[in-house]
């Protein structure tokens, strides 16, 4: 099967979707015609012309409202804000417009759009570039929230979102741009609220998202080979819908949980899954749930803090170890 | 302005008749009293309504400032789209949205719009083209831009129209939503409506400029424009003109209606920081004292007015009765359209 880039991945599944729908339109600051500054949008502009990729200034509240407006009235437009950090500076739309104006007009108003970011840390970028702003959107009723760790899901949960008639949050890792994955040819279309078990195992599960999922799995391997513990891993994909069964399902067979979390600790996306689990499964479990999380601080910008802060494969092997007395 | 217009006009006509030569005709401007007058009663009706109880939470009313929300609403023709803030009752009910509907919302009863699920401030309805009444200042500017650029991608001919105040002005989404619009030269028309106060506070006492929206068109590259807003002849003319440049392809328009309104900034609001006097100035400019001087004028009939006070009169009454006699939201709506599929599941 050939190997894409997630970000080719970003470009692919833009374009499936405006090749199919010529509803489906694309704005965002220096998306067009420079290809947007993480290059995931490159070729769109030549592909699709002037009036379906378009260049705004440099105005996020203008980006989300034109995004909004024109979804409610036919258009199912795909916005970008280029670093997930900028959702403080158009946040009415994200918390009080895009989520609220269905259920407050009881059901007369749509608002079939997609917020593609450029989310998370490791691009040394500090503390206003780099965050993992997921659990922001996550506790907004009326929103959806999906978020890639590979270019297959990338594509497929892209076309989902776009296709899907409620707003969606779509955060990139960008921390995952460069990475490859294999990718079929062809159209792919996956479906949002599906988490996915990426490897089986008995001895616990470890649910995890975005570029957390290549962390738990080297994780998982090196817990295998050295200390002989065989964890279950479950990308989540989608915070909201969440497939809560597929969790609950693998508890039910390892007896213990583990969320690896790149948000900050407090009010992170994994507290919500081990509230879920603790109500639903507590006979289940053999042993407390364990949140593997970034500290509660703002993010450092120097590589060898950023390091530190983000849970990595060390500190979760260490911390299942140690929770399993292995 | 406009205004020294209509007053040659309607003193080279002196007609006793018709009106028929008028650039507006006698159709039209009965429509726009009517329109003045069910604007006015309707929200005395509700203030009325509050002082009994029986409307909840808060309401802004627009006592003062119909002739705008009329004269739009009058140029605006099917298929055009309001977009409208939190004192938005008024231009709800010029698209002629039934005022048992506003009223009904307003007492949150089971016959609103939206059947209490979104309250005074959230007044929408879509098949009137009313997309919404917005109450975080400054939100509905680039929405509208939003609707206008699908109008202008798709070839559709409609105009978007966003309604706001004074203090909207000194947001940052204002200025965000007038460069988009005048960039990508969409067909949308911002109506600033300054009664001189944004909330409590005059708003020549937080604002750079004299004219805060007119005088940062120019900063956008539009035209500067202020009209007399309490005159419906002119609001309905200077809506016209930027209707007929939106629908040419030939960009926004942002337009400042000079006004007063009657009542405080919300129902909390007795609005003591008025100057002594300044209310009775601007109830001599009482938009619909205007307009009745002004069909007078034109040769329309005591009769003619009274009887369309009367008809309005009876359309809210009977409005009212409907609303009083309406039964409360079922529990069930409750976790209704949260999401698409009708329901509010987040999870399996």
């Amino acid at each position: 099967m050939p190997e894409i880039s997630y970000r080719d991945a970003v470009i692919r599944g833009i374009a499936q979707e405006m090749a199919r729908d010529n509803d489906v339109v694309f704005l965002g600051e220096d998306v067009a015609k420079a290809g947007g500054v993480f290059k995931a949008t490159v070729g769109l502009y030549e592909q699709f012309g002037p009036l379906r990729v378009r260049d705004t200034p440099i105005s996020e509240q203008a980006i989300m409202g034109a995004a909004m407006g024109a979804a409610m009235t036919g258009l199912k437009p795909i916005a970008e804000i280029m670093f997930s950090d900028f959702f403080a500076v158009c946040f009415d739309y994200i918390a009080n417009e895009f989520p609220k104006s269905r259920y407050m007009s009881n059901g007369q108003t749509k608002c079939p759009l997609v917020v593609r970011t450029g989310n998370g840390a490791g691009s040394r970028f500090g503390a206003q570039h780099s965050q993992s702003v997921e659990n922001w959107c996550m506790m907004i009723p009326g929103l959806k929230v999906v978020a890639p760790s590979s270019p297959i899901d990338v594509i497929g949960l892209l076309a989902a979102s776009v296709r899907d008639p409620d707003p969606v949050i779509f955060l990139e890792h960008k921390s995952l741009y460069a990475t490859k994955g294999e990718v079929p040819d062809g159209e792919i279309v996956d479906k949002l609220g599906t988490a996915k078990i990426l490897r089986e195992g008995s001895d616990c599960t470890i649910v995890a998202l975005a570029l957390m999922v290549s962390r738990a799995l080297a994780a998982a391997e090196t817990l295998k080979s050295e200390h002989g513990i065989n964890c279950e891993v479950i990308d989540v994909r989608s915070l909201v819908p969440l497939d809560t069964q597929t969790i609950l399902g693998s508890v039910a067979k390892t007896h213990r949980l583990f969320t690896v979390e790149e948000n900050p600790r407090l009010c992170g996306w994994g507290a919500e899954i081990v509230s879920i689990v603790a109500d639903e499964a507590f006979y289940d479990l053999d042993g407390p749930p364990v949140r593997i999380t970034t500290p509660h601080i703002p993010l450092p910008a120097a590589d060898i803090l950023e390091d530190i802060v983000l849970p990595t494969p060390a500190r979760i092997v260490e911390t299942v170890r140690k929770s399993l007395g292995a | 302005m406009a205004t020294a217009k209509d007053r040659a006009q309607v003193a080279g006509h002196a007609p006793a008749g018709s009106g028929l030569n008028d650039d507006i005709g006698e159709d039209k401007r009965l429509a726009l009293y009517r329109s003045q007058v069910r604007l006015r009663d309707a929200e005395q009706r509700a203030y009325d309504l509050f002082l009994q109880n029986l409307v909840k939470g808060t309401s802004h009313l627009s006592l003062g400032q119909e002739a705008i929300a009329a004269g739009f609403g009058e140029a605006m023709v099917k298929g055009d789209l309001s977009f409208c803030t939190y004192r938005g009752h008024a231009h709800t009910l010029a698209r002629g949205v039934p005022v048992e509907k506003v009223l009904g919302e307003l007492m949150q009863k089971d016959n609103g719009l939206m059947r209490g699920k979104g309250g005074s401030m959230h007044l929408t309805s879509e098949e009137h083209g009313v997309m919404g009444s917005y109450a975080i200042i400054g939100a509905h500017l680039p929405i509208a831009c939003g609707a206008a650029w699908r109008a202008q991608y798709k070839g559709d001919k409609d105009v978007s129209v966003c309604f706001f105040g004074d203090g909207t002005t000194n947001i940052g989404a204002f200025h965000e939503a007038l460069n988009f619009a005048a960039v990508w030269k969409l067909p949308v028309v911002f109506v600033c409506e300054n009664n001189l106060y944004m909330e409590y506070t005059p708003i020549g006492d937080v604002t750079a400029v004299e004219h805060p929206a007119a005088d940062r068109a120019g900063s956008y590259g539009l035209e500067r424009i202020v009209i007399d807003g309490n005159d419906a002849d002119v609001v309905y003319r200077t809506a016209q003109k930027a209707f007929a440049k939106a629908r040419a392809g030939e960009g926004p328009s942002l337009i400042e209606c000079m006004t007063y309104r009657h009542s405080g900034h919300s129902r909390a609001d007795p609005a003591k920081y008025r100057p002594e006097g300044e209310l009775e100035k601007w109830k001599e400019r009482d938009p619909i004292k205007i307009y009745r001087e002004r069909l007078k004028a034109f040769g329309v009939s005591d009769a003619k007015i009274a009887e369309i006070d009367a008809s309005v009169r009876k359309e809210v009454d009977d409005a009212t009765e409907v609303c009083k006699a309406a039964p409360m939201p079922p529990l069930d709506i409750l976790t209704t359209d949260v999401y698409a599929d009708g329901g509010w599941a987040w999870r399996n």
